[in-house]
């Protein structure tokens, strides 16, 4: 189940980027956290900091060769406990991309069923050499266990229905080079976002863009307190509505979620099909949203449920490359990190 | 069995409705004469100035673990764990394994409890065959084994058993103890349903879940007469129903815990900018809001709430020690509860007087312990030699790893509270005195 892949010979050859803001001569942030858990705990400032990270990243990967050495001789594992392609997928690349040693673990269920504890597994891992963690995992609150229980760095490669922070990031850039400076510009989350990592995670990062959010969806799958969490009303706000009408309209960036056929089981919806009627995205809906507005999806996509195909395939549609994005934003997160671990 | 005399403390002894300086003279396991000033030649001296010396307290609820969990706490530990926190009688919760269905069950446990315990312990017997919910159990060997009330602890039952129970528990003369909760709509919550789950991304469970229960099981009262206990009540509203049902009249108590008491919903995410996501404080039912825990100090203050009682839950450490959605629900919380209780007496929040009074004569009206233990929960001259001594401002830090129970499992570790015990008689005996120059 391990396999250990050093970073490839060309590697070694490149010269490391120079990210904005953290080898300037000491002025700008730099990055201090031990660990990504959320994104709520970020200031606008790191924010800023990992997505100017993030373009000189996009920069190296445009390059012929694509890599650099700067982590050689860090090794980062990922810890997966539940099924994922794009994001291990992403982290991975993203690491070799670098120069790091990757070693990815794929555990079988949870840890009570595989009766190790998680702290145990982490400790395990720390042992055997690790410097950045990242972790899935179906419990919310895990990785902020790992966290406490290991010296190498987490990455929260999202945690039950808490939080997905490099997700969000790489949506706020993906967002930026589109829609520009966020601030006051109407972002709509539609969906199951009561049990949402990728919403959460998204209203937090977006709030400190500035940027004006509404949560949609059915009023089973809304969380009723996270507008009065946010905080505050006009720009920079959060709305929680029903009325995916009233959501679209005006809106500069629409995101959709992903639903889980589970939600019809415990009879949260009464079918998906009623989904599909009241808040699927389509051309026709997308009407009442600001010309050119982005049509984004965490993935991956139920065509033909959340999202309509000809909208998840179309003009607006900036779904494949956000996963492009995915890999330049965890490069940028993976160097801070390493950056901030040898100081 | 000796003679004790406590001396110069302030008493307070709610059944009575006394509150002034006096001496207390024990002999015999009973108490012989509480007030004034009191000469005994011989007689073992407590020096209890500066320290309020009450009736022992009564735990209506507490979880003992043993048999059959002794990983997370014996008859031996958590009796000490309670004697240690100024408890005198616990009622011990049902869920065990064997659970105290039957005569020889409660025979088995009986026998535990007297090779064992280090207070007095009244088994709450389970309401039905192995606390599965499907049949009752064997409700009148209960009562004739001594059971103090029935309970499936926190398997709430379903309406047509509820019905039946309370109907046969009248004529037994037995208490029905209820965890008012309905299972479909609290499912798998591990906290309140509220802001706090819904930024934390854990399932809740909505006060709905709580208060239909307690509607429906107030209505299954007035059908049967019987008598209802509704433990651990959580919500505002819940009190809300409880305060209607007594205002009619009903067979209606209730408990709330020190710790529903004294924390909210808040305790699970920590003050950290990182949520702390702290099993220690994941207890079934959830901590509330700030707007339930007010409603429960009210309702406490006003006497909708009859008693104060610790659901303590001891788990083995490692139990806790995980992901919050798998940890085991509980609060080891003997050795806290009263400095919780003295510490909201301090700030203004909770009447002294009512929380000892919840502490002693309402747990002892609640379960009819009268009935068992003649005048107990009271310092009248014949009661028991059941008497907690403890001083109300002295200031201590909470160190679990200093605990008597094995479980570690408190969100109070590191808190500062106010009030502790100093001195436990129990049945005449000085069972328990932290040594210092007052005791």
């Amino acid at each position: 189940m391990v396999s250990i892949e050093p970073a490839t010979p060309e590697a070694v050859t490149e010269e490391a980027p120079a990210p904005a803001g953290s080898s300037s001569a000491g002025a700008g942030p730099v990055w201090t956290s031990k660990d990504l858990l959320d994104t709520d705990v970020l200031s606008s400032e790191e924010i800023e900091l990992v997505l100017e990270t993030a373009e000189a990243m996009a920069e190296v990967r445009e390059r012929p060769v694509g890599r650099v050495a700067t982590l050689r001789g860090t090794t980062v594992v990922t810890l997966f406990y539940e099924n994922s392609t794009r994001t291990r997928a992403s982290f991975e690349i993203a690491a070799k991309a670098l120069g790091a040693d990757v070693i990815n673990l794929a555990a079988a269920g949870s840890s009570v069923g595989k009766g190790e504890s998680l702290i145990d597994t982490v400790r395990t891992i720390e042992a055997v050499g690790a410097d950045i963690l990242v972790m899935r995992h179906p419990s919310s609150g895990a990785a902020a266990l790992a966290a406490r229980h290991t010296e190498a760095s987490v990455i929260n490669g999202g945690d039950g229905a808490h939080a997905h922070p490099t997700q969000a990031l790489l949506d706020l850039y993906t967002m930026r080079r589109h829609v520009g400076d966020l601030a006051g510009r109407k972002v709509v989350i539609v969906g199951d976002v009561l049990h949402s990592r990728v919403a959460r995670s998204n209203l937090w990062a977006l709030r400190a863009a500035g940027a004006q959010v509404t949560l949609c969806g059915p009023a089973t799958l809304l969380p009723r307190s996270l507008r009065a969490r946010a905080g505050y009303e006009g720009p920079g706000g959060c709305e929680v509505t029903s009325d995916l009408g009233e959501a679209l309209l005006g809106a500069d960036v629409v995101m959709a979620l992903r639903i889980q056929r589970e939600r019809q089981e415990q009879g949260l919806l009464p079918s998906l099909r009623e989904y599909v009627r009241q808040y699927q995205i389509t051309e026709e809906r997308l009407a009442r949203a600001n010309p050119g507005a982005l049509v984004m999806h965490p993935g991956p996509m139920n065509e033909g449920v959340e999202i309509a195909t000809e909208v998840a395939h179309g003009l607006r549609s900036v779904v494949e490359e956000q996963v492009t994005n995915g890999v330049a934003v965890r490069m940028a997160i993976l160097y801070l990190m390493a950056t901030a671990r040898r100081s | 069995m000796s003679t004790i005399l406590i001396r110069g403390g302030r008493l307070i002894d709610p059944a009575a409705g006394l509150d002034q300086p006096g001496d207390v003279l024990i002999e015999g396991g009973l108490v012989q004469a509480a007030g004034g000033t009191i000469e005994a030649s011989g007689a073992e001296v407590v020096e209890a100035a500066g320290c309020i010396v009450t009736p022992g307290f009564i735990d209506l609820h507490a979880h003992l673990r043993e048999p059959g969990f002794e990983q997370k706490g014996t008859m031996a530990t958590e009796t000490e764990a309670a004697l240690r926190g100024g408890f005198t009688t616990v009622c011990s919760m049902p869920n065990t394994e064997p659970a105290p269905d039957s005569a020889p069950a409660v025979e088995g446990l009986l026998q535990i409890i007297a090779q064992d315990a280090r207070v007095r312990v009244l088994p709450v017997g389970s309401t039905t065959a192995g606390r599965r919910g499907e049949r009752l159990a064997a409700l009148s060997e209960l009562a004739e084994a001594g059971c103090v009330a029935i309970s499936d602890d926190g398997s709430p039952i379903a309406a047509d058993l509820m019905r039946n129970a309370l109907t046969l528990a009248a004529a037994l003369g037995l208490v029905v103890a209820e965890h008012c909760d309905e299972p479909s709509l609290s499912r798998n919550g591990s906290m309140h349903e509220g802001a706090v789950s819904e930024r934390l991304g854990l399932p809740g469970q909505p006060v709905a879940a709580e208060t239909a229960a307690i509607a429906r099981n107030i209505e299954l009262c007035e059908l049967t007469g019987g008598r209802l206990h509704i433990m651990h009540i959580t919500t505002a509203r819940g009190v809300e129903l409880v305060a209607r049902a007594k205002e009619r009249g009903l067979p209606v108590t209730c408990e709330v815990t020190p710790s529903h008491l004294f924390l909210t919903d808040e305790a699970v995410a920590g003050s950290d900018p990182t949520p702390a996501y702290d099993t220690s404080a994941k207890v079934n039912p959830p901590l509330r809001t700030e707007t339930d825990r007010r409603a429960l100090l009210a309702g406490l203050n006003a006497g909708v709430i009859d008693a104060i009682a610790t659901d303590h839950a001891p788990h083995a450490p490692e139990e806790k020690l995980c992901e919050f959605d798998l940890a085991p629900f509980g609060i080891s919380c003997a050795e806290t509860a009263l400095a919780t209780v003295t510490t909201l007496a301090a700030r203004g929040e909770l009447d002294l007087g009512v929380a000892l009074g919840a502490l002693t004569q309402g747990p002892a009206a609640t379960f009819a312990l009268g009935d068992h233990v003649s005048g107990i929960g009271t310092l009248a001259a014949g009661a028991p030699g059941d008497v907690t001594i403890f001083d109300p401002d002295e200031r201590w830090a909470v160190d679990p790893s200093r605990f008597a129970s094995k479980g570690r499992n408190t969100p109070l570790a590191g808190m500062e509270l106010l009030g502790r015990v100093r001195a436990v008689v129990v049945a005449g005996e000085l069972r328990h005195a932290v040594e210092t120059a007052h005791v």
